[in-house]
């Protein structure tokens, strides 16, 4: 990659066929520091929230109080509430898990790795991402909680001195979960909050009343804007990011240990950390402009979210997809190369047993509608875009589902073969779970800039000079 | 406009920083606290009983060796707790009509079994064999503590499965030659060099002795 | 070589018809939602939710509570707290004794074994005697005596009863009527005897809806009396089969299994082997055993044995027998074997089959010179072997004409269990006083105007004798729960009031006999039963039998319907009994209903599918149940079980299954032909606990078998086949785990295996099983600890079946081991992989990871922590279980450490057999074996070294330390399979 600072004379607005000249377009030319802090600062200060927040808002809350009823009836009954049974012992609580996971990798991702490598045109939409990061994370963490058979327990997979003069059992992946998830909340937490200090100072500055000032100043944590601060906050914020860069490929793999360490046929594969790291990233970017899209639209954003900034994010999604499609053609193929009797019944039973259907809809939703983006009309078109990130999610989703449950229902021992079926508690979970994250994405979204200020304001000052 | 937050506030707010810390350390050590404490352990707090039954004045006091009582402890997984009769057999002769004893008559007479608080106590899924401690040279005492002191019965010790392991982890540190299991004042003057060679001795199995299913079933 | 190779197994027929279909078909069965019992309203709900949430951080906070305490006022003698007691007993099924030794702790009984030193048990018991302990701690067992619905007490119906009885002092007893079950026990008898010395014109009848009747007939047929066949299957090559499930229904089958499988366990290359023949009209476990099954009509096994009669050479048969030609070849297959095996072969048939057979049968084994060898003849046990159709009818011919003042009813339930066409129910209220001893308030209780709760066998003196005659004492362990009698002791107090208790009557009548010696009671006590007390063989000569003319069979469509005792709750005697109704019924898996077991081909022909409810009709009467496409099951023939569909009955029998006597009468006893079935549309949900599927291939090696000759020819196919890579195969340290005591191993023996279930209730009952009831099982949550699963192979209208019993594995390199986050199942020092339920969180993870899925999870709270009655069945050595823990197989770890423990204090090791594991020790077949891997001469090395030893799929190299003997069968050579 090549350094920011390198420029290319000459180079046409619109003109991205060569990576080393700047992207531009990244924001409307007319824009200015004041223009920019105004239009992002005044959603959180002056402005009242559009009619779709409220209505927005309500939906998400109702849908978390359904969580919250699913949690106490389930803690109350007992996991047996849920379709799971022997041999299916683990059912949508996992792919909730893995499927939330995935979403929050695009956080990070877009922070982390393209502020590393210099891609400016993360600046708009990385607050926003790794806000989601959080939330999705957030979501994540509840399931390995809930669906333990006796959730009170959980703090045994923690080591820590006991009265029992026991520790965990490091060998198994749930452990590593608890560790790699836990970290990953950490970093985003730490790496979100450090970019949202500028901000939040601008915020104080700007703010009206006098409760929001002495919030936000609080929050804030005394920024003064001085040199000396930028300077600890650059330096800080670049660090954070090579700490949390490694981590969006550690967490997704590790997960996938949950499944590959263990001998089920569908399971037991070398292929699934790259795989469902790559899977990770390619739902995460689909969530991201899932939620892009509307915004951009409801609060007039189209100035700072370019068509360019879709467009880009359209083509992370395609790479990635196709780094996904690989890894399922490689499944098949191994399956069939491995000449193992399990394995081919595996997958002869994916595809044509009593889920076939699921996993035709899997490659569907994930393999054959992705194709679209190939084409710029419709990268570059929000509608067909966000219809296209919403069978992405959907399709990982469904992803999830096709590795756990059709590969648990028959495994080795014919007589001991079953079938799952979701119950309503299965559904209202996941749904609920959605409300969690929607509830607190609404929140942030009126109480915090969504768009870095600071950073955008810094992308002013780049284009007006590469302007000149 | 006025300056919202003054100078100090840099001071207050770095610690804070150090209070947060505190805090947290603080709440994990009073949790630590409150699982070691008698409060949650019971050790060392007596149990209100039907009789004020004292060890002391039966052990120390009269010198009563424990099968007498506690008859099955040599050959059952329960030591046996002494059926009314026993009480009685000393005690229709004995304070006969001492107004402490009235439940134990009460109890014969009307052929209603005495009540009493258990006081050294495992949860139901530990299955703890006295019989086998016993014949392996595990004095009452290690585990009881100094029955012969008590006035009331207390437990001596947390019961926690961390302090079970303390010795079926090393049980050299604690086993003692057969003849002295129900001695209770008995001390080694080298507990460690005695205890390897009866371990050997005894054929104590250490490392089977962390195996869960030797109390979990 | 081909015959080693295993076909493809498959379970369902649709599945082998049609998979995809199948499979799609498969969603509509169940419906998804949680349909659970439990139901909370709004207000409790929201009360709830905070506090379940508040909860949730809190329980790790929670102190102990105080327990108390409480030691005897007199200690029992014998008894040191702590330790278990052993009394021995005995129960009787079908009205035949079967000793059994019962473990009791601190007065409670709580664990059933046989009795070794008993010919009927030789240390095995069926699944009946290991479930009726559950009977005894049933809290909807009946709780006091009631006189005309109200409760009531024994002073007033004694002084109601005797007055009465003196009103029928001068009509001798004519009015008086005695209605019994089935009746070996000596006193009994002996009181009955007096009773009708007093009362000369009172009648005793008998009568139980699964009887002997037509054996009783037969044999009157035969030889000119009523004598007991005895059977020894241990010195026949041949055994034929005509309808008998001699293996699981038949009143001495704990020990004819215990025969029977003597000539197939572990069978060395030059050993021989019995071979077996079963023609029956609907696959029972028997049948599942057969090297050659021939699914006939129950109507045709008339036909069938006539022409093998013929083709032996017994006289009686003249007319020529015209035979459809897959039972020409078999018949003539047959008749070649037994001929070659003159006085070392068995011909049995079916108690459902007419007199005729039987005395024809009796014919053959004469003809064929197996009276005397493999088959003897005695006087039989019962006290008095009668016609029990004839009986009852002619009790309710007297009922009809105001005959009966008095009827007691001591036991049995005929309200229920007579067909409708005998009437019993509808005259029974014409009498004056009728008097009902029972267990529970049944549909008979409610007609009669005295109900007196019966004494479990557990709770009451008595004596009964076993199938050979053996006289054996009824011993109880704990006092009546709820203050019942005996028919000792009602019949006591009707000789003589007030009466005594059945101490008193059982020890007189002993004393009597022993004239009073002491010892020899103690002895009896002691052993179970009175030394020699079996009945002398008797000298038979058969007489020429004049046969009826062979019944001409209705032409199709008319279809045959069969009767048939239901495998687990059997003439709905059982029907309260959790165990029973959630243990899979052999071949069909089903559990807590019936169903109409019909043939693929038949299913085919009417698109009927599983649980689709057929009307079935007969002579008008007509009857709405399910069906179950089965394997097997002879095309045009429709089989039903008894029992099920209880009216009054307790909670758990409730809404189970379908009462199918509607259609019964006295000519349609065991089958009837001329059957029309119609589908109606409507479905019912049954349940199953194997879900069908496939073996779907040879490489999974999953159950191996083969032939006896192959077997002979290449001792080594088993192994031929995948086995276990090597222990140094791995990445990690090849010896992981260092054993220098003892290395627990199993071996289960494949071909001795015959499916009777026993294992699953003994384990059951040892380890605390809880019952989960219908819609859990629905949902694939049963909880048993050792499976049987049942394949089919071949085709489907006759397939050959095979069981295979799937306890833990207890695996060496535990897949389920590393993937638990908290240790809770682990690895001990003699190779078991436990599992600690007090360490478990609860994550599943490795149920996911167990290849073999023979891990249990408590999805709910299944264990019953409410019902007082039940926690004093509780083995108190195992932990009961709590919602939200794995569990499993260990082995029986209770017994290993008590056997550990008793070894240590007495400074030995375990000797070999002294431990065995619950299920091991219930094996009437001694299928399992388990023991000391470690000790190269223990039974279970010795097992593992046998040539056809494998373990299940030993390629993933879990090095399970539980292996199996493949499967040998022994078909007839000049047969086509």
């Amino acid at each position: 990659m090549i350094p920011a600072s390198q420029t290319v004379a000459g180079a046409k607005p619109g003109d991205m066929v060569l990576p080393e000249k700047r992207p531009k377009g990244l924001i409307a030319p007319k824009e200015t520091f004041e223009s920019v802090t105004e239009d992002i600062g005044s959603i959180v200060l002056t402005q009242k929230s559009p009619r779709a927040w409220w209505f927005g808002a309500a939906v998400a809350f109702a849908l978390l109080m359904l969580l919250l009823c699913s949690i106490s009836w389930l803690l109350y009954r007992g996991v047996g509430i849920w379709g799971i049974n022997i041999p299916v012992a683990w059912g949508f609580a996992i792919v909730n898990f893995v499927w939330w996971i995935g979403i929050g990798h695009a956080g990070t991702f877009i922070s982390a790795i393209l502020l590393l490598v210099h891609q400016q045109w993360r600046t708009s939409i990385n607050r926003f991402t790794e806000a989601m990061t959080l939330f999705a994370v957030a979501c994540a963490g509840l399931f390995p909680l809930l669906h333990l058979g006796r959730p009170f327990v959980f703090f045994w997979l923690l080591p820590y001195p006991d009265t029992m003069g026991l520790w965990p059992q490091f060998r198994s992946p749930l452990v590593w979960d608890v560790f790699a998830v836990s970290t990953y909340f950490a970093v985003s937490l730490i790496f979100w909050y450090a970019g949202l200090i500028p901000d939040l100072a601008t915020l104080r500055d700007r703010a009206p009343k006098r409760a929001q000032k002495i919030i936000y100043g609080m929050m804030a944590l005394g920024w003064r804007g001085s040199a000396v601060h930028w300077q600890n906050h650059q330096s800080a914020y670049l660090l954070l990011a090579g700490l949390a860069a490694p981590l969006v490929l550690s967490v997704h793999s590790v997960v996938s240990f949950d499944f590959s360490v263990a001998m089920v046929p569908g399971w037991h594969s070398t292929i699934f950390p790259p795989y469902f790291v790559a899977g990770a990233i390619y739902s995460g970017f689909a969530m991201v402009l899932n939620i892009v899209i509307p915004i951009r639209k409801i609060y007039r954003l189209e100035k700072f979210i370019t068509l360019r900034h879709l467009n880009y994010m359209a083509v992370v999604m395609l790479a990635t997809g196709m780094m996904v499609s690989y890894g399922y053609v490689m499944e098949a193929f191994m399956a069939w190369y491995s000449g193992d009797i399990f394995e081919q019944s595996m997958m002869a039973n994916r595809a044509f047993g009593p889920y076939g259907w699921i996993f035709w809809a899997l490659m569907v939703l994930n393999v054959i509608l992705p194709q679209a983006l190939w084409s710029k009309r419709i990268r570059t078109n929000p509608l067909a875009l966000f219809l296209v990130a919403l069978s992405i999610n959907i399709g990982m989703w469904v992803e999830r589902f096709v590795i756990v449950i059709t590969s648990l229902h028959r495994d080795f021992t014919p007589s001991a073969w079953g079938m799952y079926r979701p119950t309503f508690w299965d559904w209202s979970t996941l749904f609920g779970s959605m409300g969690l994250f929607a509830t607190l994405l609404f929140l942030f979204i009126r109480f915090l800039p969504m768009i870095s200020i600071s950073e955008v304001r810094k992308l002013v000052s780049e284009e007006k000079e590469a302007q000149i | 406009m006025a300056q919202l937050f003054r100078r100090r506030f840099n001071s207050i707010a770095r610690s804070g920083i150090l209070v947060l810390i505190l805090l947290l350390l603080g709440s994990g050590w009073l949790l630590h606290a409150v699982y070691w404490s008698p409060y949650t352990t019971r050790e060392t707090v007596p149990l209100e009983q039907p009789v004020p039954f004292s060890h002391k004045h039966h052990v120390y006091g009269l010198g009563i060796d424990c099968r007498f009582c506690h008859t099955s402890v040599e050959n059952s997984a329960f030591a046996g707790l002494p059926p009314t009769e026993i009480c009685m057999t000393c005690h229709s002769q004995i304070w006969k009509d001492a107004p402490m004893l009235s439940p134990v008559r009460e109890s014969l007479a009307a052929g209603l079994a005495l009540r009493w608080n258990r006081v050294t106590d495992t949860p139901d899924f530990v299955f703890f064999n006295h019989s086998i401690h016993i014949n392996k040279g595990i004095g009452c005492a290690t585990c009881h503590g100094q029955m012969d002191r008590m006035p009331l019965t207390w437990q001596s010790h947390n019961l926690y499965m961390k302090w079970c392991l303390d010795c079926h982890r090393a049980p050299e540190k604690y086993i003692r030659p057969r003849s002295e299991v129900f001695n209770l004042n008995w001390t080694a003057t080298n507990q460690l060099s005695l205890g390897r060679k009866l371990v050997v001795e005894y054929q104590v199995h250490t490392e089977q002795l962390t195996d869960c299913s030797m109390c979990h079933r | 070589m081909n015959a080693s190779s295993p076909e493809k197994l498959w379970r369902s027929l649709a599945e082998l018809a049609n998979p995809l279909e199948f499979r799609a078909s498969r969603h509509a069965e169940f419906n998804s939602g949680d349909s659970e019992p439990h139901k909370v309203n709004r207000r409790d709900f929201l009360r709830l939710m905070g506090a379940s949430l508040a909860l949730a951080g809190l329980p790790a906070c929670t102190r102990q509570p105080i327990e108390r305490i409480v030691p005897y006022v007199k200690q029992p003698e014998e008894l040191v707290p702590g330790n278990p007691l052993f009394y021995a007993t005995s129960m009787t099924w079908r009205g035949f004794a079967t000793g059994l030794v019962v473990e009791s702790h601190e007065g409670h009984p709580t664990k059933i074994e046989g009795n070794p030193d008993h010919p009927a048990s030789r240390g095995a018991t069926n699944v009946f005697h290991q479930a009726s302990l559950l009977d005894l701690y049933d809290p909807d067992r009946s709780q006091g005596i009631t006189g005309n619905g109200e409760p009531d007490t024994w002073e007033n119906f004694v002084s109601v009863l005797s007055d009465k009885l003196d009103s029928q002092g001068a009509k001798k007893g004519a009015g008086l009527r005695i209605l019994t079950e089935t009746i070996t026990s000596p006193t009994l008898l002996n009181q009955l005897q007096l009773l009708l010395k007093k009362y000369p014109e009172a009648t005793w009848h008998q009568f139980e809806p699964v009887n002997r009747d037509c054996v009783i007939e037969g044999s009157r047929m035969a030889f000119g009396e009523m004598v007991e066949t005895h059977y020894y299957f241990d010195r026949a090559n041949i055994i034929v089969s005509l309808d008998a499930d001699f293996l699981y229904g038949h009143p001495n089958s704990i020990r004819y299994a215990r025969d029977f499988s003597a000539r197939r366990r572990a069978p060395q290359p030059g050993a021989e082997m019995n071979r077996l023949y079963v023609g029956e009209s609907s696959p029972s476990v028997t049948g599942t055993n057969a090297d050659h099954r021939l699914p006939i009509c129950a109507g045709e096994i008339d036909g069938l044995t006539r022409a093998l009669a013929q083709r032996v050479g017994v006289d009686a048969v003249s007319e020529h027998i015209g035979l459809p030609p897959d039972q020409q070849e078999w018949v003539g297959a047959l008749a070649v074997d037994l001929l070659e095996n003159r006085g070392a072969s068995i011909v049995v048939a079916g108690e459902n089959q007419p007199s005729a057979v039987h005395a024809l049968v009796h014919a053959i084994n004469h003809t064929l010179g197996n009276a005397g060898q493999t088959v003897t003849y005695a006087e039989t046990a019962e006290a008095q072997a009668i016609n029990q159709n004839e009986s009852l009818r002619s009790l309710v011919r007297a009922l009809k004409i105001n005959a009966v003042d008095i009827l007691v009813t001591l036991g049995g339930n005929p309200v229920f269990t007579a067909p409708p066409d005998f009437g019993f129910a509808e005259y029974l209220p014409k009498v004056k006083l009728s008097v009902h001893l029972s267990a529970d308030v049944n549909e008979t209780s409610k007609l009669c105007n005295w109900h007196i709760p019966l004494n479990h066998y557990l709770e009451s003196w008595g004596d009964a004798r076993s199938f050979d005659g053996t006289a054996s004492i009824v011993q109880p362990l704990i006092l009546p729960l709820y203050g019942g009698k005996s028919a000792h002791e009602i019949l006591d107090a009707m000789i003589l009031a007030p009466g005594r208790g059945d101490y008193e009557i059982v020890r007189e009548f002993w004393d009597m006999k022993s004239n009073g010696d002491e010892l020899k009671w103690r002895r009896a006590l002691h052993d179970g039963l009175f030394e020699g007390t079996s009945a002398s063989s008797k000298k038979v000569t058969l007489q020429a039998i004049n046969l009826p003319p062979l019944n001409q069979r209705l032409a199709e469509p008319a279809l045959e319907i069969t009767f048939r005792p239901d495998p687990t709750i059997f003439d709905g005697r059982f029907a309260n009994n959790g165990w029973l109704q959630e243990l899979p019924k052999p071949v069909t898996k089903l559990a807590w209903d019936n169903a109409a077991l019909i043939s693929p081909n038949l299913a085919a022909r009417k698109q009927l599918e599983n649980g689709d409810i057929v009307e079935i009709g007969h002579e008008g009467r007509r009857l709405r149940l399910p069906v179950w496409i089965t394997p097997g099951q002879p095309d045009r023939s429709v089989a039903l079980h008894l029992g099920n569909g209880r009216r009054t009955v307790g909670n758990v029998g409730r809404r189970a299954g379908f009462d199918v006597n509607i259609l019964r009468n006295s000519e349609a006893w065991w089958f009837a032909d001329g059957v029309e079935i119609r589908k109606t549309g409507a479905k019912y949900q049954l349940v199953t606990t194997q879900t069908q599927h496939v073996i779907d291939s040879e490489d999974r090696q999953i159950f191996r078998e083969g032939t006896l000759t192959a077997f002979q020819n290449d001792p080594e196919f088993v192994r031929k086949n995948s086995e276990s890579p090597a222990a140094s195969n791995t990445l990690f340290q090849p010896q992981e785990y260092h054993y220098d005591g003892y290395r627990w191993g199993m071996s289960i023996d494949l071909t001795a295996c015959i499916g009777c279930n026993a294992c699953i209730l003994a384990c059951q009952s040892e380890n605390n099983i809880p019952v989960v009831g219908k819609d859990q099982v629905a949902r694939g949550r049963v909880m048993h600890w050792i499976r049987l699963d049942t394949y089919f192979s071949g085709s489907a209208a006759n397939p050959e079946m095979k069981h295979q019993p799937v306890p833990c594995m207890q695996c060496e390199n535990a897949p389920c081991e590393l993937v638990c986050p908290v240790g809770a199942t682990l690895h001990d020092k003699e190779g078991l992989n436990l599992q600690v339920y007090n360490r478990c969180v609860g994550t599943r993870y490795c149920s996911n990871n167990c290849p073999y899925k023979v891990r249990r999870f408590n999805f709910y709270q299944y264990a019953d922590y409410e019902t007082p009655s039940l926690k004093p069945m509780w083995n108190p050595n195992v932990t009961v279980r709590s919602r939200g823990v794995m569990e499993k197989c260990t082995y029986c770890i209770q017994r290993i450490s008590m056997a550990r423990i008793n070894s240590e204090e007495q400074n030995r090791k375990i000797s070999d057999g002294e431990l065995k594991t619950a299920c091991q020790q219930v094996c009437p077949a001694q299928a399992i074996v388990f023991g000391d891997i470690g000790n190269p001469d223990s039974k279970v090395s010795k097992l593992k070294r046998h040539k056809l030893s494998f373990s299940m799929l030993g390629e993933l190299n879990t090095r399970p330390r539980t292996t199996y003997l493949a499967k040998l069968r022994n078909p007839n050579p000049k047969m086509s399979a």
